[in-house]
């Protein structure tokens, strides 16, 4: 049995064990051997019953000092260790945070059909609704309904795709409205986007390309509500207070009709050359009447604009024809 | 048309520049493409005659000439223009000027000869495009005279794009008439006067068709001269309206058809045998034309003929054999008004456009044909002589255009208009355009000139009112007015959520062609039921895409060969199907090849393969609201797919599309190194869905049962899905695939596939014995129905 004495070496021994644990399973058998059951102070508990009644109080309260400091010595060489362990581990973790992250490439829309969504998200933030048809339509719906007679010359004015059988790829999404003034009543306030042919393949044309016509009728519906539309639509799509001027042209299907120009800002903001962007008009009262709708009551006015017209003077695309070559490096740009 | 301001300026008296009366036309919608200035800039140029001309000692393609230029004495001038030729008139450049391109002329040797000036020629002074030589000026201009004023310089030539309706603004005559409208001034046309008949010779003239030719004038001149000349000043009008001058008579008919818009003829009198007869075509009957081109007309086509033979295409264009040749002394003069719709079209028919049939198709004014030949008779005689027969007038009243009175209501115009004009104003504009109107301040009744023939209805005028005061001066109003809702059903997904779902997942969209050839169809053996054009532009686009499958192939091709390592593409388009009925369908078309994940420090270099697809379009229909349940796929042959790698995809019991990987064999035709895995989808199809309806998910717990199955080869996942969902049913919440393996272990001819079994029952816990019991009946139905059992089992 250990004196006084004895008991500080127990104690000094003990500590300089734990202080050499290099890990938690160590420390872990060190507290085993002196606090476990079977521990070396354990035993020298169960010893003091071998002692004189007077000395077993003092004795037990000695040991029973160093239990407790040594169990808190082995406790803060165990948060020593845990938090050496943390540390080990976190720098073994440690990774070059700008290697690239693992994913997969983005896709992206057509330049078109990001330049047509806009379009139309402005269209509908006016009221209007997206109406669509076929491509392939026949004389009646492309034409004849419009106010284009038969061998009419403004029908050289499209160059049209036939099929054997007499039908025709449209030459424009005017049929649409023909087929929404047929089957709904008024008021319309539709735009009609989609794909259109024309038999014409040059710099400047391709035998496809996309159209958005628009077709608004109501009672009361003047040119000046017209001239006011498009201004509003031209300056949000180009977020721009463009200038704009209409001169007087002609389609069979709009009267008065107009070529609508903006006049194009230069890279330094300077007011650029006119631009001719779309086509409009008072919807003709023969096109009202050949759809069942009461052209003294009606009026109404309509548009049509080419969409990849829009998408290269929005992203300065120079040239129509990259449009359908389909190149990755060039569609890609447009995400 | 194409026209010389001079020219014009000779009918009205104008403030504006060429370039102000281009933006004034246009403004008022006849669109002016062009203003070219000719003959500025050409101080010191000068007529030159050249007086001796004679071979440069030292070079065999330079002559030395001599030209007088009003000086004392004539300058020496080396040239080696081939046209250059004793008593040429030509441009002459004098020392110390300089030429439009910026050109200074200086004293120079030319091969050790001395030159002192330089003979032009037309591009070099800005006068034209012939390059060939010299530009050769009339004889009757004079040495040393400045070129602008030998020329009639400086003009301007304008260039207008003319709408169809606007056949008036076809000529000189009515471009004046729209300008002074504009510029509210008046026009002085040059005078006409009838021709002193000096002749009686005249020809018979018959309508045969009088509703096709309403109107024939004709008129015999007898005696001109064949040797005459066109004056200066008429071939250049002509030239600068783009006509070259082909001797008097043509020259006059052309000058007539710029000035006036009425297209005119000249024939041969000694080739008319009888008299004239205007009368349809018999179907192939033949003639040959003025240009050498040898037609056969249709029933349908006008010809002017003889009592023998056709003369002229009517209103279209003259025989060869009638025309009027260098040795013609007696000529018959034709105006005549044609219905447009018997000219339309025609022309086009036979590949052909002329200045007259342009004219006639859109209609030329039904009260020009006298005016028209007295102005040809007077310009023939003065420039040829002759004397001029009676006039002969052909016509039939009931079958010509009459004027028009249309009713113009002041409150109409200004409520199409948004205007507040008063029906004074709309008097004045109108007067402006040479209409006849009466007005009770209300109505205004108009009668518009005959040769204004787009003018019919009460909104026609309302253009013209709106024209005349400008689009740009008309008001503006902002949108505004009542509120109202376009409702988006729910149940119908809209196109742009499909387009962001695949452009999430890495695909990028392209556009192609609508139109295919045959060989791309025959390359994927999808040529079956393919709408061919009627009228293509080209073999490689002569026929109406069956798929969306050729163009895909085609761009992942193209941008393969750019060394693209990955692609992920799609399209949305129409596609187009004859047979048994036509159909035309909006589809989406996939296409996946190349790196399963782009190339990374981090990422596999493994490539796609067809379940990376088939993943991608389970995603798809995940993100567009499809339900697994209403999803199944099947193998399935389309003769573009490799055989072992091709499935149909059904939504709710109905085939929606196909995918798999392109066949390796048209791969390998098509030079694809890769492996294409391909798909495509009725769009309208799959944008439909259901609306959600809330289920409870339920509170208690899942349990989940793995058996490890030996299945024949033959034996698809599908078929044990739906046999352990039959028999499992309500109990059922999932049934994972976890593993599938075949190879070592595992018997040839067999595979090896374990699933999940996920149950659940909402109100309550299952049972062990419940749940054990479904399992055993699974397990008996596996084995009973396609020999499927558990691993370890025999």
């Amino acid at each position: 049995m250990a004196g006084q004495d004895g008991h500080s070496t127990i104690l000094q021994s003990a500590l300089a064990e734990v202080a050499g644990a290099d890990e938690l399973r160590s420390l872990d058998q060190i507290r085993v051997d002196w606090l476990g059951k079977k521990g070396k102070l354990t035993a020298e508990l169960k010893n003091l019953g071998q002692l004189p009644p007077e000395q077993r109080r003092e004795a037990g309260q000695a040991i029973n000092q160093i239990k407790r400091e040594l169990a808190a010595g082995i406790e803060q060489k165990k948060v020593e260790l845990e938090q050496a362990a943390l540390n080990a581990r976190l720098s073994s973790e440690s990774i070059d945070v700008t290697l690239p992250g693992r994913s997969l490439d983005p896709g992206g829309p057509h330049p078109v059909t990001r330049a047509m969504e806009r379009i139309l998200d402005i269209f509908r933030g006016l009221g209007f609704a997206v109406e669509t048809g076929p491509e392939v339509e026949d004389d009646y719906y492309n034409f004849e309904a419009l106010n284009f007679p038969p061998h009419h010359p403004a029908r050289t004015m499209h160059d049209t795709f036939y099929l054997p059988d007499g039908r025709l790829l449209r030459t424009h999404t005017s049929p649409v409205q023909v087929r929404v003034m047929k089957n709904q009543s008024p008021p319309y306030r539709v735009v009609a986007p989609g794909r259109v042919f024309r038999s014409d393949s040059d710099q400047t044309h391709t035998p496809q390309f996309h159209q958005i016509e628009g077709l608004l009728v109501d009672e009361g519906v003047s040119f000046a509500d017209l001239k006011g539309m498009l201004n509003e639509f031209i300056q949000a799509y180009f977020e721009d207070e463009l200038e704009m001027r209409l001169r007087p042209s002609y389609f069979p299907f709009t009267e008065p009709s107009a070529e609508v120009d903006i006049r194009w800002r230069n890279e330094d903001g300077s007011p650029g050359r006119w631009l001719e962007v779309l086509g409009c008009g008072m919807v003709h009262p023969n096109v009202l009447k050949n759809c069942g709708v009461d052209a003294e009551r009606y009026t109404g006015y309509a548009f049509g604009l080419g969409v990849e017209r829009f998408a290269m003077l929005r992203y300065r695309v120079d040239d129509l024809r990259l449009f359908f070559d389909n190149d990755l490096r060039f569609l890609q740009q447009f995400r | 048309m194409r026209f010389s301001y001079n020219w014009l300026r000779e009918w009205l008296q104008t403030e504006s520049t060429a370039e102000q009366v281009a933006e004034k036309l246009t403004a008022a919608g006849l669109e002016a493409d062009s203003v070219t200035p000719l003959g500025l800039n050409l101080d010191g140029v000068v007529v030159g005659e050249i007086v001796a001309c004679e071979p440069h000692p030292d070079a065999d393609r330079l002559r030395v000439c001599q030209v007088e230029y009003g000086q004392a004495e004539p300058a020496s001038i080396v040239c080696g223009a081939p046209n250059a030729r004793l008593g040429l008139k030509a441009p002459l450049a004098t020392i110390g000027s300089e030429l439009p391109g910026g050109f200074k002329i200086k004293p120079a040797k030319l091969r050790g000869v001395e030159s002192f000036g330089m003979l032009c020629s037309a591009p070099e002074l800005g006068l034209g495009e012939d390059k060939s030589g010299l530009l050769e000026l009339p004889s009757s201009s004079q040495a040393g005279q400045s070129i602008v004023d030998a020329m009639a310089l400086p003009d301007w030539v304008i260039e207008l794009d003319i709408t169809p309706n606007r056949a008036d603004c076809f000529s000189i005559r009515g471009i004046a008439h729209e300008l002074a409208a504009i510029e509210s001034t008046s026009i002085h046309a040059p005078m006409i006067e009838t021709a002193a008949v000096a002749s009686e010779r005249s020809v018979e003239i018959e309508l045969l068709d009088a509703a096709d030719c309403p109107r024939y004038v004709g008129r015999v001149i007898e005696g001109i001269d064949p040797q005459a000349k066109t004056p200066d000043w008429m071939v250049q009008r002509l030239e600068r309206s783009g006509l070259r001058s082909l001797g008097p008579t043509v020259d006059v008919t052309n000058y007539v058809l710029l000035e006036l818009g009425q297209p005119m003829h000249a024939f041969d009198l000694e080739q008319i045998s009888g008299g004239i007869r205007v009368r349809r075509a018999n179907q192939d009957e033949a003639l040959t034309l003025l240009d050498g081109s040898e037609i056969k007309a249709d029933a349908d086509m006008l010809l002017i003929a003889d009592h023998d033979k056709p003369l002229a295409l009517a209103g279209i264009m003259g025989g060869a054999d009638s025309a009027v040749s260098d040795q013609t002394r007696d000529i018959l003069l034709e105006s005549a008004w044609f219905n447009p719709a018997t000219i339309s079209g025609r022309a086009r028919r036979l590949g052909m456009a002329t200045d007259s049939s342009h004219r006639f198709e859109r209609g030329v004014d039904p009260s020009l044909q006298k005016l028209a030949i007295e102005r040809a008779t007077a310009l023939i005689i003065e420039i040829a002589g002759g004397q001029p027969g009676p006039l002969i007038d052909q016509q039939s009243a009931e079958h010509l255009p009459q004027a028009v009175e249309i009713e113009l209501r002041v409150e109409r115009v200004n409520r199409l208009l948004g205007t507040e004009l008063s029906a004074d104003k709309m008097a004045d504009l109108l007067r402006r355009l040479s209409m006849q109107l009466e007005s009770d301040g209300e109505v205004l009744k108009v009668r518009p000139p005959l040769r204004r023939r787009d003018l019919a209805i009460e909104v026609d005028l309302i253009e013209e009112v709106a024209r005349l005061i400008g689009y740009d001066h008309l008001p503006s109003e902002r949108p505004g007015g009542r509120l109202f809702s376009q409702v988006r059903s729910e149940r119908m997904t809209p196109d742009r959520l499909v387009r962001d779902s695949l452009q999430a997942r890495g695909f990028q969209e392209i556009m192609t062609w609508s139109f295919v050839s045959a060989e791309d169809l025959d390359q994927l053996s999808m040529n079956e039921s393919s709408q061919p054009l009627a009228n293509p532009l080209s073999v490689e686009l002569g026929i109406l895409r069956t798929s969306l499958l050729p163009g895909l192939v085609r761009t992942a091709s193209a941008n393969l060969r750019h060394q693209q390592s990955r692609l992920r593409l799609f399209e949305v388009g129409h596609v187009f199907k004859t047979g048994q009925a036509f159909s035309e369908t909006r589809r989406l078309g996939l296409l996946m090849a190349g790196r399963r994940e782009p190339e990374r420090w981090n990422q596999a270099a493994v490539d796609t393969d067809f379940f990376d697809l088939k993943g991608e379009l389970e995603q798809l229909l995940s993100l567009l609201g499809h339900d697994e349940s209403e999803i199944e796929v099947q193998a399935a042959q389309r003769n573009w797919l490799h055989p072992g790698q091709a499935a149909e995809l059904r939504l709710n019991g109905q085939v929606i599309g196909w995918f798999g990987q392109l066949h390796p064999a048209m791969a390998a035709a098509l030079d694809l190194d890769h492996s294409l895995f391909v798909a495509e989808l009725a769009l309208d199809d799959i944008v439909q869905r259901a609306l959600p309806a809330y289920h409870s998910a339920g509170r208690y717990p899942a349990v989940r049962r793995d058996l490890a199955l030996i299945a024949p080869d033959g034996v698809s996942a599908a078929q044990i899905q739906k046999i352990v969902k039959s028999v499992a049913g309500t109990l059922l919440e999932q049934c994972i695939i976890f593993d599938v393996y075949a190879g070592k272990g595992i018997e040839s001819g067999y595979k090896s596939i374990a699933i999940g079994l996920i149950f659940r029952e909402v109100s309550r816990t299952l049972t062990d014995e419940e749940v054990e019991k479904v399992k055993h009946d699974v397990i008996e139905a596996l084995q009973q129905d396609c020999n499927v059992r558990l691993r370890g089992t025999v």
